[in-house]
């Protein structure tokens, strides 16, 4: 629910005679200056210790433990048994599987839509306004609301997707109760509702690559699929990269959007991790086996996320040089 | 770019349409089916526009179905949690913005981690400390989880706001004699307000359109915000319940939808794009 993308707030830009400064307030006026900066930020980090911060370090605790939510609860130190178990629990890991194909067709499907939509809006149409301006509406939608929508456009008797296909004399299909089709039409669900925050992201990293270059390279000839792949292509790398990795973050931590959709069925076949999760521990109340499979979920995005930063970074590198 | 050649212009606009299909008219059926008579859907009959304008979905929705209170209580939960937020991420966002050091490196760590983290790691022990505190189950223990949940995201587009202050100013401030706070006060706040309010408005639609918190520390009806009470309503699709439920559905949209409309300029300029995300 609380997201940023650090790309598209600015750097606070520290004045170029800041440096004496600097080193001046770390001398005399120092104390004073740190007393008034705690001041200012108590009232912020007592949430965030209280409400953040402890419950984390709990959690990874509750994963070491046999904690549970049952009328005589448990709460023993149980060293690697969760984990032991985890390792064995096949449902577990499929959810899992699951939910990296969902999290990377999500972040991949949205960000080719978001491409092509922000290219056409840049491109000098008529209609753009009113695109611009309608595109925004899914992104204002609360999930539970997007949901809906789409369980009314999906639904195999009322539903005006099976109608449209029925027109063209093709059978219809239970979209979200079809063992082949639930994964991917939740997928295109989570598409729809994120293309306009990538589209937004895009065009704003368009409005920076420079008009001279793509001028300067049509006068030499090169056709405009060359300059997208020369020109405007590495510009938009740095939103691109920031773009998928917290579409895939976001995606594989998600829940609200596929539980009012699915939840989770049919046969587990839309089971995300967070889903699996939750019901580990609410429904099945065992809080210290799902605080484990948290914590793994954790790992793994760390995981994934450091060898990605870690390959940009090496790009990066590489073209500089 | 201008493209002079007609036939690429045809396909730019072939896939303008394409788009505009695939993301309007989700809408529009949703509009459709919340003006439809209950006869008509129950009657398969898929068309848009509907064979009568059935309005009394609307008030219908509203009086069968706790959706008035529901409303109250996500309107009460949003608003709440947006002052608080505000009030106290204000001078944690200056502070940030400004000093130097140890504070700050640790602040921005904070908020991108709080990026990668799946809430049900946190939620988790939460439940279990708010159950303690017997906080669960009740809307101030959900607006101290959401006032924690928004604060990363709004510490991180305020201090953006205030690094776009110019020093200079407050440097003025500070040579006529003024104390560090009659300086944020008399300065740097009124040059804040449309940051301020523009984050203040984030944090409202997040916690007007947030679900899953909510699903895990709210059990008793009568404290359901919105989107709990919506998704009870999926329960009773196939029978008559379909218009209402998209009436309902429809009215709990209007609020994001005003206030990204408000937004908009400065949502298609880009520079708080990050901001809501389910």
């Amino acid at each position: 629910m609380t997201t940023l993308a650090p790309t598209s707030t600015p750097e606070p830009a520290s004045p170029p005679g800041d440096a004496p400064g600097r080193a001046k307030r770390q001398g005399a006026a120092s104390r004073a200056q740190r007393r008034e900066a705690l001041a200012l930020v108590v009232p912020a980090t007592l949430p965030i210790l209280v409400f953040s911060i402890i419950p984390l370090v709990t959690g990874i605790y509750l994963g070491f433990t046999n904690s549970t939510l049952k009328r005589n609860p448990t709460n023993d130190f149980t060293g690697l048994e969760n984990y032991q178990r985890l390792i064995g629990d096949t449902f577990f890991w499929e959810s899992f599987r699951i939910g990296l194909i969902w999290a990377a067709s999500v972040a991949v499907l949205t960000l080719l839509a978001a491409l092509g939509l922000a290219l056409l809006l840049n491109a000098d149409l008529r209609l753009k306004g009113v695109t611009r301006v309608l595109a925004l509406i899914p992104w204002a939608m609360p999930p539970v609301v997007v949901a809906i929508v789409w369980r009314l456009i999906y639904s195999p008797t009322a539903g005006p997707l099976n109608a449209g296909l029925g027109f063209f004399g093709i059978e219809g299909v239970n979209w979200l109760g079809d063992f082949s089709t639930a994964l991917p039409a939740v997928i295109v669900v989570a598409v729809w509702s994120g293309i306009p925050q990538s589209t937004v992201l895009l065009l704003a990293g368009l409005q920076q690559v420079p008009t001279e270059q793509h001028e300067a390279a049509a006068v030499d000839g090169a056709s405009a699929l060359r300059r997208f792949w020369h020109i405007t292509l590495p510009a938009l790398r740095p939103v691109i990269f920031a773009i998928t990795s917290l579409d895939f973050i976001w995606s594989f931590n998600s829940f609200g959007l596929v539980y009012v959709l699915t939840e989770g069925g049919p046969g587990g076949r839309t089971m995300l991790p967070m889903l699996f999760t939750y019901l580990e521990a609410f429904t099945n109340r065992n809080t210290g086996y799902a605080a484990a499979m948290g914590n793994v979920m954790v790992l793994a995005v760390v995981i994934v996320l450091s060898a990605y930063l870690f390959a940009q970074f090496r790009r990066g590198k590489a073209a500089q040089s | 770019m201008k493209t002079r050649n007609p036939v690429v212009r045809f396909g730019q606009y072939v896939a303008l349409a394409a788009y505009l299909i695939f993301l309007g008219f989700p809408l529009l059926w949703l509009l459709s089916t919340s003006l439809k008579s209950s006869g008509e859907i129950n009657s398969l009959a898929v068309n848009l526009i509907p064979d009568t304008f059935a309005w009394g979905n609307y008030p219908q929705a509203l009086e069968r179905q706790n959706l008035i209170r529901s409303a109250g209580n996500s309107l009460f939960v949003s608003v709440v949690t947006m002052v608080i937020t505000t009030l106290i991420s204000m001078p944690a966002a200056y502070a940030l913005a400004r000093f130097q050091g140890k504070l700050r490196a640790a602040g921005t760590a904070w908020i991108l981690i709080s990026q990668v983290f799946p809430a049900i790691l946190l939620i988790i022990p939460l439940f279990m400390v708010l159950r303690t505190l017997q906080l669960n189950d009740t809307m101030f223990g959900l607006i101290l989880v959401y006032v924690t949940f928004t604060l990363p995201f709004t510490l991180w587009m305020l201090q953006g706001y205030v690094a776009a202050i110019p020093r200079d100013l407050e440097e003025a401030g500070a040579m006529d004699g003024a104390k560090r706070f009659t300086v944020l006060r008399l300065i740097v706040f009124p040059l804040l307000m449309p940051g301020l309010v523009a984050t203040a408005m984030f944090t409202f639609v997040a916690a007007w359109n947030e679900f899953f918190l909510a699903l895990v520390l709210i059990q008793s009806p009568e404290l359901y915000t919105l989107p709990l009470t919506l998704r009870m309503f999926i329960g009773l699709e196939g029978q008559t319940a379909l218009g209402p439920l998209a009436a309902g559905a429809v009215l709990a949209t209007i609020p994001s939808l005003v206030i990204f409309g408000l937004l908009q300029k400065r949502l298609t300029s880009g520079s708080l794009a990050g901001a809501v995300k389910g």
